[in-house]
């Protein structure tokens, strides 16, 4: 895995930061572009993404342990973020979670030792008149049953 | 003119598509603002209006404007805010699906009116693909001269930038969100100076909910009293109540500002599933103070529901049925607000943090005689001594539940 982005991520990176009065404040938007190609950021892209926006490396340091969408280790190659809030709970997904971890053998933020999913436990999707509910890659499902998931599981075995 | 024209949430077949919204008479409100009224003109409709901040805290949004410095050379900013995370809230979800160039309208309108040329909306990370027909409906309305450069032919210009959080309920908090576009952590501002002075670059700032936004076409195309008619002779217009929880028809119902909370549970919502009972409803999102179903007589708009000891908030209700324990309530809103607690003032973080350590242990079934009022205790020591809402936000609803459904919880801590 290179560290650093590539050509076309820098020309969208060069395109996200432009808008902005103040080039640090494109740091999100950037870490975003960077997640989004290396699977996560990595130290090395943590002192070339200072670099580019002319900021401490401490600062990005900061900005990846604070927000729970960053991530500073590799990831599996599809994420499931399940909701656990109220609504959700309300609905059973506790059990839909339960169902996952005995799918997948990972526990909460676990990867399966294929390298091919990790589940992640979230809080409110915004999704609660459709609890419960998950997002497998960034779309969203819901309402959810054990059958409904066993299917979305297969679906992504058949991607591949 | 069809009733789609006066929703918040069409129902038109692609109602999101910029050619859907000028059927429904899209834009002609922002063209009449910026073409023929005065900035200040605009302000004082909206402030008739009682058009209440539709994000949770119910501040009147023109009067939030006046606060705006009028002139200056330097630049000054609107932020709207799409950091939908308050849990059972999904509504500026459905405008931002089924209607996203009304909340562009609403903002060319509010930048004219405070005099602003640069707006960024904070869209929360996990609505990303959301934010993608965001970006579509901004380029729709770029290329046809209702955002850019002069605007309807005026001399008015305003540049949209769409900015993705990552994950951090605080950011909804509008100090926490000028911080997340500038590139920090999502940790609140002392207030004062309040953003309307110092915002987002130092420079004067307006901020707001994309629902309180996306009713502002409405009160300058149609007027403040037809506006004050849809709802309260204080608090204007309709509201998007969401229902999740134990209903049989969980939704968005758009219903005049002040519908009775069990009507809309009852009514719209289709009430309980069969066999089951109501055992208590969070009115305003997770951070509502919850109420018993002898206080469901309720009218939902700001200052009943404070009346009331809760918060209309975001207005998401959430039913809670009678076969879940309250204390798997607590246990959900405990870990919450401890894990979104942003560890800048120490009585939110170690606060949450100890509530939910308790209400963890009370749920081990190694609960203590004195856990309850342990835990009524650490959340007075959060109320009032934050520097955001967020010390309440997170007290009030624990308190909430631990006062009014004590019994229950008293037989599960000596379990």
């Amino acid at each position: 895995m290179s560290c650093s982005p590539s050509a076309a991520a820098v020309k969208k990176i060069d395109g996200i930061i432009a808008p902005y009065p103040e080039k640090s404040a494109a740091l999100l938007p950037v870490l975003r572009v960077v997640q989004d190609e290396l699977g996560c950021v990595p130290p090395e892209a943590e002192t070339w993404v200072a670099a580019k926006l002319g900021i401490q490396p401490i600062r990005i340091r900061e900005v990846l342990s604070f927000y729970t969408m960053f991530r500073r280790r590799p990831a599996g190659k599809t994420i499931i973020q399940v909701c656990r809030n109220l609504s959700c709970t309300l609905a059973g997904a506790e059990d839909i979670i339960g169902f996952l971890k005995e799918r997948l053998h990972v526990g909460p933020d676990g990867t399966t030792p294929d390298g091919r999913i990790t589940l992640v436990t979230v809080e409110c999707l915004g999704h609660c008149d459709h609890s419960p509910c998950l997002q497998i890659d960034g779309i969203d499902h819901g309402p959810v049953t054990r059958d409904g998931v066993a299917a979305l599981l297969e679906e992504l075995r058949a991607h591949e | 003119m069809s009733e789609d024209a006066v929703r918040l949430i069409p129902a038109d077949e692609g109602s999101w598509r910029l050619e859907a919204y000028l059927r429904r008479g899209g834009y002609e409100a922002a063209r009449k603002a910026v073409t023929s009224m005065a900035p200040a003109d605009v302000i004082t409709e909206v402030r008739k209006a009682g058009l209440r901040g539709r994000g949770g805290a119910g501040f009147p949004a023109g009067l939030k404007w006046s606060f705006v410095p009028q002139g200056g050379a330097g630049p000054k900013y609107l932020c709207v805010n799409a950091d939908e995370g308050e849990p059972g809230t999904f509504k500026d979800r459905a405008i931002l699906v089924r209607n996203p160039h009304q909340l562009i309208e609403g903002m060319t309108i509010a930048a004219f009116g405070v005099g602003i040329r640069k707006a960024f909306i904070y869209v929360r990370g996990e609505y990303g693909r959301i934010a993608g027909r965001l970006r579509e409906a901004i380029a729709e309305a770029e290329d046809e001269g209702f955002l850019g450069g002069g605007i309807f032919g005026s001399g008015f210009d305003l540049e949209v930038i769409v900015h993705l959080g990552a994950g951090a309920y605080i950011c909804g908090e509008e100090t926490a969100l000028l911080e997340s576009i500038e590139g920090r952590r999502g940790q609140p501002r002392l207030k004062p100076p309040f953003p309307a002075v110092v915002g987002l670059f130092r420079a004067p700032t307006a901020i707001n909910n994309v629902e309180t936004l996306a009713n502002v076409p409405l009160i300058i195309g149609r007027g403040a009293d037809w506006f004050l008619g849809r709802g309260l002779p204080k608090d204007g217009g309709t509201r998007l109540f969401g229902v999740s929880g134990a209903v049989r028809r969980p939704g968005l119902y758009e219903l005049p500002m002040g519908t009775q909370l069990r009507t809309i549970i009852e009514t719209h919502a289709g009430g309980p599933p069969e066999g089951v009972a109501i055992k208590a409803v969070i009115p305003g999102g997770l951070s509502a103070p919850a109420l018993r179903p002898d206080e469901l007589d309720v009218t939902m708009d700001f200052d009943a529901l404070a009346r009331a000891g809760s918060m209309l908030g975001s207005a998401g209700i959430i039913v809670i049925g009678d076969k879940i324990p309250i204390l798997d309530v607590l246990k959900v809103m405990a870990r919450f607000y401890a894990h979104e607690s942003c560890g800048q003032c120490t009585p939110c973080r170690i606060g949450t943090s100890w509530i939910h350590k308790t209400v963890t242990r009370i749920g081990e079934g190694q609960g203590r005689a004195s856990d309850l009022d342990h835990i009524l205790r650490l959340a007075d020591g959060m109320k009032g001594r934050t520097l955001c809402p967020m010390g309440d936000a997170a007290a009030l609803p624990v308190q909430a539940l631990v006062t009014k459904f004590r019994d229950e919880l008293e037989k599960a801590v000596a379990r």
